[in-house]
């Protein structure tokens, strides 16, 4: 299991700040988590779609699409961030 | 060096003073406040609402810290920064570093603040006349945090 976290624009558009989740059949790393996601359709589709500006970080430090997840790992999505 | 995320106030005379008591090798004190403008992309702001990402929020401004200390000369630095509902006029984001010298204090100070514009989880959501909207990202935000990268500092 991961847990998945949500922030911001994308919280609010998916409905959901958080979820636990078993990785999909396949799903090892950061790209392939978001692609699987993605396939959900509707919102998910719409707001994780690979032309859409999402960052990520797993266990609260920022990650690429290629960084590897196992389970325990603790993975967020957000929009780029605009504080200060 | 310390990081705060707070609803409350800051007060910089209050900190400055606590840092400058704390070090007697301090020669130089540099700090910036980040203040929450009316109007944001021509449009007025009533009021706005600062989210986090609780643990990450406080590690990544830990992380800017030592990037700092690591090409200045820094002999203690605060960061805090406001979340929750904030109003025109507020402040949002305090920076403060001292050094022996002002050159490490100016320029450690400047970098703290460029890389938590871009590095640091927060997300503001701004109340408008048409209702209430995510900020999105600036790009001159980014172009601010890359110029460091082919800079050297001073040291």
């Amino acid at each position: 299991m991961v847990t998945i976290l949500y922030f911001a624009r994308l919280k609010e558009a998916l409905g959901t700040a958080r979820e636990e989740l078993a990785l999909p059949q396949g799903v090892a790393n950061l790209g392939g988590l978001r692609a699987s996601l993605a396939s959900r359709g509707d919102a998910w589709t719409r707001e994780l779609a690979q032309s859409k500006s999402i960052k990520a970080a797993v266990n609260q430090e920022m990650a690429g699409p290629d960084t590897p997840l196992k389970d325990g790992d603790e993975v967020a999505f957000f929009p780029p961030v605009t504080g200060g | 060096m310390a990081v705060r995320i707070q609803t409350e106030d800051f007060d910089l005379g209050a900190e400055t003073a606590a840092m400058r008591r704390g070090n007697p090798a301090i020669g130089a004190i540099a700090s910036f406040v980040g203040v929450v403008r009316d109007v944001n992309e021509g449009d007025a702001v009533s009021e706005m609402t600062l989210e986090h990402y609780p643990g990450m929020t406080e590690k990544s401004i830990e992380d800017i810290i030592e990037q700092a200390r690591g090409r200045w000369k820094v002999l203690d630095a605060l960061v805090i920064h406001r979340i929750g509902i904030l109003k025109p006029t507020d402040q949002i984001v305090l920076v403060i570093v001292a050094s022996a010298h002002r050159g490490d204090a100016f320029a450690a100070c400047e970098f703290i603040m460029d890389y938590l514009k871009t590095r640091a989880p927060f997300w503001k959501k701004e109340k408008t006349a048409e209702g209430a909207r995510w900020v999105d990202a600036r790009v001159t935000d980014d172009a601010a945090a890359e110029r460091w990268k082919s800079n050297a500092g001073n040291s």
